[in-house]
């Protein structure tokens, strides 16, 4: 596999997207590694079977974070500096449940994102957009007893990327998350509704069951939003969640 | 059953929201019995990963695993027993902490949970860290029973003590030759009855 191949145009990816979303999908609605429309894919997804193994003890536990780890400021982005960021001000809440719907309670969450112009402050980002002195983009939560974490922030410009040419990314805030066993652990991205670069997007189409892609897309909610002041969205989190209860010590 | 979220890569630009200040110090520089756990990330092509963030799991030498928060924000005193760490540009990680044991009753060798997350990884990697000095426990572990001496041999630590005290050197290579063992440990794996219990009419 050659490292200096000429980009791909988007009807290439998009026949290559087409052609991989007629075969079968995964149960579990995860993507496959191996997904030819994302070039990076090719070196970095094991050609050998995962090997099937039960969780450890480690492994059914998870790291505990608490108020010494996360400040509230942590939850607004717009915050983080003396003045305010450009772009449209939103609110982002949810739930994180685990799969048999129980609140993952008092757990971190952390997101990360481009400012209003499509622009990462990370010097690997190449694009000539303008960086906003008083937006960094990374922001932190805790869950409360019902699972629910909420932040502020602006709205992530949509940005381009070089998988191929004319490549862009839908507008998206990155999450990671943890639940209660270290098998729960999920970084995934949240987009918002009715974005036109869903079809065109690699990353997005590599979740290739269209139900769970819905999944991916955050609601917009009015009555999460605040007159005067910010547009309100609602995306719910589901973890893995079969192993959440460590296995019955005097069972058989 | 609700419906998963599906899993999206951590992508290139993670540095200013994952990685924290000593995620890699899991025990602060002079901890009695602190080893040092470094290596190097490679793709399939045998070319280092410089965008690469790695997360360890750990029981302490108790054999507990630990339930005090403050993994972010460490207090120097209290073993959290996680650890994050990206990669540099030479695809290499370290990390400082104490070695595991295992909890009493377990079935399984002292070993430390890993996660691997890269640009180009739709959904992150598990793997294992054991350590060749537990000769019995690893031969009686579950997952290394499975495993043949060649993949077997990418699971275990190599030790190669430096002048930061007891290092050991955990490789991971994503793809190809020497290929990391990576772990299925969801339910959708253990879903699958044993074979004894799937009774097929005659
Ligand atoms: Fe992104």
């Amino acid at each position: 596999m050659s490292a200096t191949q000429e980009p791909a145009t988007q009807r290439a990816v998009s026949a290559e997207i087409a052609e991989a979303a007629a075969a079968p999908t995964r149960p579990d609605g995860h993507p496959e590694r191996a997904y030819r429309p994302y070039r990076s894919t090719a070196l970095r997804s094991p050609q050998r079977p995962l090997v099937v193994t039960p969780p450890s003890l480690t492994e059914m536990a998870a790291p505990v974070f608490g108020a010494a780890d996360v400040a509230p400021i942590d939850s607004d982005l717009t915050r983080h500096h003396a003045g305010e960021p450009l772009g449209e001000r939103i609110i982002v809440t949810g739930r994180v449940l685990d799969g048999d719907g129980r609140p993952v309670r008092h757990q971190l969450v952390e997101v990360w994102q481009a400012n209003a112009s499509g622009r990462y402050r990370h010097e690997g980002d190449q694009h000539p957009a303008p960086l906003d002195p008083n937006f960094t983009g990374g922001g932190r939560a805790l869950t409360d007893d019902e699972g629910r974490y909420r932040f502020v922030t602006i709205k992530p410009g949509a940005y381009p990327w070089r998988n191929h040419t004319n490549a862009w990314r839908p507008a998206h805030i990155h999450f990671s998350l943890f639940g209660t066993a270290f098998t729960q652990r999920l970084v995934t991205q949240m987009y918002f509704p009715g974005d036109p670069l869903f079809g065109l997007d690699p990353i997005f189409q590599s979740v290739t069951d269209e139900k769970a892609q819905q999944r991916l897309i955050a609601a917009y909610d009015h009555d999460v939003t605040q007159p005067e002041w910010a547009l309100g969205y609602r995306w719910d989190i589901v973890l893995d969640g079969a192993h959440a209860t460590p296995p019955d010590v005097d069972g058989a | 059953m609700l419906d998963l979220t599906p899993s999206q890569t951590v992508g290139p630009f993670f540095a200013f929201g994952l990685p924290f200040d000593g995620g890699g110090d899991v025990v602060p520089m002079g901890t009695p019995g602190a080893i040092t756990l470094h290596g190097t990330v490679r793709d399939g092509a045998g070319v280092a990963v410089p965008d690469a963030l790695l997360e360890f799991w750990q029981t302490g030498p108790d054999g507990r695993v630990p339930v005090r928060p403050g993994a972010l924000h460490r207090d120097g005193r209290s073993f959290t027993g996680f650890a994050r760490v990206p990669t540099d540009r030479a695809g290499d990680y370290r990390l400082r902490t104490l070695r595991p044991a295992a909890p009493s009753g377990s079935r399984d060798a002292p070993h430390m949970a890993v996660t691997v997350f890269a640009r180009g990884l739709l959904h992150h990697l598990f793997t294992r860290v054991y350590f060749p000095n537990h000769v019995e426990a690893n031969a009686a572990d579950p997952l290394l029973a499975q495993l043949d001496e060649e993949r077997r041999a990418t699971l275990m630590a190599v030790p190669d003590g430096g002048v930061t005290g007891p290092g050991y050197r955990f490789d991971i290579r994503m793809q190809g030759t020497g290929e990391t063992v990576f772990l299925d440990l969801s339910a959708h794996g253990l879903a699958q009855p044993p074979a004894a219990t799937t009774e097929t009419p005659a």
